[in-house]
């Protein structure tokens, strides 16, 4: 067995069950936790991927600053404790119903295909960051710009959501 | 040289999606559906980066020199960089609704049928 695919197995296993337990445990800052883990769980299999940039960005983004946001929330809130009251046995029943039935179907659409991931010996320059950075400065640099224009309404609708109500200021 | 099946990554992207759905379903608080939702969202960006990879693995034993599956790494950048923004709006409407009903329990959210 190659190292690749210890790898794989190993991040698979460790991102399907950091990601059960996001769902299953019953703190709100145990489930942020572990929800750190599945991301860098994803991280490595982006490494093997051979997408150091999106390794990266990946980490940095969704681990770093998405996951601080979401702890901050819900320390500021004082959620930790144990007391969020559950859904009933049968609505429980029924998702899980549901969601097995999704991805029972979905598999059985889509297991049969014939491709298959390799690493051959001298490439996997794609993922590097000297490739993405010059197709997204040539090719998509129009998206790139509409995206901070979006990142601009993103901060002020967060501002505007986030004051004290704005008609007790001015009255 | 390993050979790992496309086939391996779409389980797993699969299944990281349906327990994401499953979170939706069964969980209360506001915040847990919304990472679960960010669950979701990581799972098929594995799938893009998988397929982009296989890919280019195809493209490669023709041509040496091919950038093919480029595109879809940039998707998968651009589903970071609105997901980043979505993310800011989501927990500030949360916050909001927080500090009007002192709640994120979504069963005490139907203000909006009344």
């Amino acid at each position: 067995m190659h190292i690749n695919e210890i790898l794989f197995w190993f991040l698979t296993a460790l991102a399907l069950f950091s990601a059960m337990m996001v769902v299953f445990s019953k703190n709100p800052v145990h489930s942020v936790l572990w929800l750190i883990v599945v991301f860098m769980a994803i991280t490595g299999h982006y490494i093997i991927m051979n997408a150091q940039f999106l390794a990266i960005v990946n980490m940095i983004v969704y681990a770093g600053a998405i996951m601080v946001l979401f702890l901050f929330v819900i320390m500021f809130m004082n959620l930790n404790a144990e007391s969020e009251p559950q859904k009933s046995k049968w609505m429980k029943f029924a998702a899980v119903l549901s969601g097995g039935s999704l991805m029972l179907i979905l598999i059985a659409a889509l297991k049969d295909n014939g491709g298959f991931i390799s690493s051959m010996r001298g490439e996997g320059s794609i993922g590097l960051i000297k490739n993405l950075g010059k197709v997204l400065f040539t090719d998509y640099v129009v998206p790139f710009e509409i995206s901070s224009i979006l990142f601009l309404s993103a901060m002020v609708g967060a501002v505007v959501l986030g004051k004290k109500d704005s008609s007790t200021i001015v009255s | 040289m390993p050979v790992i099946p496309i086939n391996y990554y779409i389980f797993l992207s699969l299944a990281l999606f349906t327990i994401g759905i499953v979170g939706v379903l069964t969980r209360r608080n506001a915040i847990i559906i919304f990472m679960c939702i960010e669950l979701m969202l990581n799972a098929v960006n594995v799938l893009l980066v998988a397929f982009s990879k296989m890919h280019h693995v195809a493209a490669f034993a023709v041509d040496r020199a091919t950038t093919a599956g480029t595109e879809a790494q940039l998707f998968v950048f651009f589903i970071m960089v609105v997901a980043a923004a979505e993310v800011t709006v989501g927990l500030a409407i949360i916050v909001m609704l927080y500090r009007n009903i002192h709640s994120v329990d979504i069963n005490f959210l139907n203000r909006l049928k009344h």
